[in-house]
């Protein structure tokens, strides 16, 4: 790893995740300004309405539930396997998919709807210059 | 407008051939289509190509080089797992507007060393396949089918069934890829690749072609109606926007949306239909298109398995070909070979498998991005 890139935070996953320098990570959602639709990532007019009104920034809930899932056992070659896809409409609006952590890869052990958080970890990956990614599982939340 | 009909189909056996050529598949569908149509190439006066993987090298052109350059427009086309029908319909829709008489329909697909989880995501970044959930196919039918299972309760086992049926299919198939029964519990215990589906319940990567000869109303008399099929409908549609679909690739609103147009322009209902061809691309997949499709009211699809409403011999049969599970999947090729299936039903020609006395029958297909394209196809003979 380079000097520059040790100095570096870790870059968000996908950019919709933000990391600001004097606050907590979390997901920007862009909501439209004529139907309220919101959507994660930038678009040039909204897929719903088609409205070219343009979007809102508004901060995501990290609060959620699980929609659906699958538990996945074989993937590509290094992905560790079994795992939990899922997902995961937020409170508030916004609808985000991710690995559920925290709970067995059983299908008996896993309830569509029931209460999930959004957490931000560091990726157990790197890219070719060595820089980290922050990005977001979803856990079983009691509250 | 023209009426369309089916004069000439056929597709070659389903299976692996890495020895052979994209177009050299194409090229034996094509003169297996012409023949059974009594036709020749030079009859032709355009030629629809349907072909995913090499979109950009001109397949229908080379297709051409194999059986004859006759100079004839050529149209090749791309759209996912629709890719065949769409190059149906063009010919269809082309025929319908009085640009031509004679038509040849081309589905072709080497699916090489594609594996059953098919391509993966690239991109900047780092990958993220198993670290923001699975965007692979078997995950996100599988997904797709939680949705069901969410909502109506359907089980594991009620998944699993639809496999059963149609490997039982496709051992009355002789062009299927495979011909092997798979009971309940050799389904339910092979590999799991994504729950709820294991690796009996994914379509099988294959090679495979076929082709179709259209013609237009005048032209079909002309040439004798006996064996010919009307197509009596022709939809396609894409995705609309709908809650989750950044995330969760709606399968079900554009069938819906097609099927509903495709019953208003061939006049019938899917209690008309004799057997249907869907798009079984994963077993949970065909659960939701029983209801997608009205062959069952909501929520009843689990039911229609269960109680066999859907095999050979049932209320309406589905994918008596084997359908994707079996007979096999070669992207470009299904759609073609779909209206291949209820054709021969429509023709009576269909041997052991054959639904009897089937009048109508329907196909569908869904290009994951998504489109859907929808035929219904109908006996002319009386
Ligand atoms: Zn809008």
């Amino acid at each position: 790893m380079t000097e520059a890139a040790q100095a570096r935070k870790p870059l968000p996953i996908r950019p919709f995740l933000k990391i600001p320098d004097d606050g907590e990570p979390h997901l920007e959602g862009q909501k439209c300004r004529s139907c309220g639709e919101i959507f994660l990532g930038e678009r040039i007019a909204c897929a719903k309405c088609g409205s070219r009104e343009g979007f809102e920034p508004v901060r995501l809930s990290n609060r959620g539930t699980l929609y659906v899932y699958s538990i996945v056992h074989r993937s590509f070659p290094g992905v560790e396997v079994p795992y939990v896809s899922a997902v995961v409409d937020l409170e508030g609006g916004g609808t985000l998919k991710g690995n559920l952590i925290d709970v067995e890869p059983d299908p008996d052990k896993i309830q569509m709807g029931m209460p999930v958080e959004v957490v931000f970890r560091v990726a157990p990956r790197k890219d070719a210059e060595g820089n980290e990614y922050l990005t977001w599982y979803f856990r079983p939340r009691s509250d | 407008m023209s009426d369309v009909y089916v004069m000439g189909i056929d597709m070659i056996k389903f299976g692996r051939f890495p020895e052979r050529t994209v177009p050299q598949l194409g090229a034996e569908a094509a003169l297996l289509a012409l023949d059974d149509a009594g036709l020749d190439i030079r009859q032709m006066e355009a030629f629809y190509c349907g072909n995913l993987l090499q979109a950009s090298a001109m397949v229908g052109q080379r297709i051409l080089q194999e059986i004859g350059q006759t100079g004839i427009p050529v149209i090749n086309c791309a759209n996912a797992c629709a890719t065949g029908a769409t190059a149906f319909r063009e010919a269809w829709a082309a025929i319908r507007a009085g640009l031509y008489d004679l038509c040849l329909v081309v589905g072709v697909e080497q699916m090489g060393k594609a594996g059953l989880l098919g391509g993966g995501g690239g991109g900047r970044g780092i990958p993220t396949e198993g670290l923001l959930g699975s965007g692979l196919m078997p995950a996100v039918f599988a997904e797709a089918g939680m949705e069901h299972a969410r909502k109506y309760g359907t089980t594991f086992e009620q998944f699993a069934k639809v496999s059963v049926k149609n490997h039982h299919h496709s051992t009355m198939n002789p062009k299927a890829m495979y011909q092997i029964e798979t009971p309940l519990e050799t389904v339910m215990n092979a590999e799991m690749i994504a729950y709820p589906n294991t690796k009996l319940m994914c379509s099988v990567n294959v090679d495979g072609a076929a082709a179709a000869v259209l013609a237009s109303e005048r032209k079909a008399r002309e040439l004798g109606m006996g064996r010919a099929v009307r197509v009596s409908a022709s939809v396609l549609t894409s995705d609309p926007y709908t809650d989750r679909d950044l995330v969760m690739p709606d399968v079900n609103t554009c069938t819906r949306q097609a099927a509903k147009r495709a019953y208003e322009m061939a006049g019938v209902g899917p209690e008309d239909l004799d057997l249907v061809e869907l798009h079984d691309c994963f077993a949970t997949a065909e659960i939701l298109h029983y209801e997608n499709l009205g062959l069952c009211a909501e929520g009843e699809a689990g039911k229609l398995i269960d109680e066999g409403e859907t095999a050979l011999g049932g209320r309406i049969p589905v994918n008596v070909s084997g359908g994707l599970l079996s007979k096999g999947h070669p992207l470009g090729a299904t759609g073609v070979a779909n209206v291949y299936e209820v054709a021969t039903h429509l023709r009576g020609e269909a041997g052991r498998r054959q639904v009897e006395g089937a009048r109508v029958g329907l196909t569908h297909v869904i290009g994951l991005g998504s489109a859907c394209g929808i035929h219904i196809l109908e006996r002319v003979a009386s």
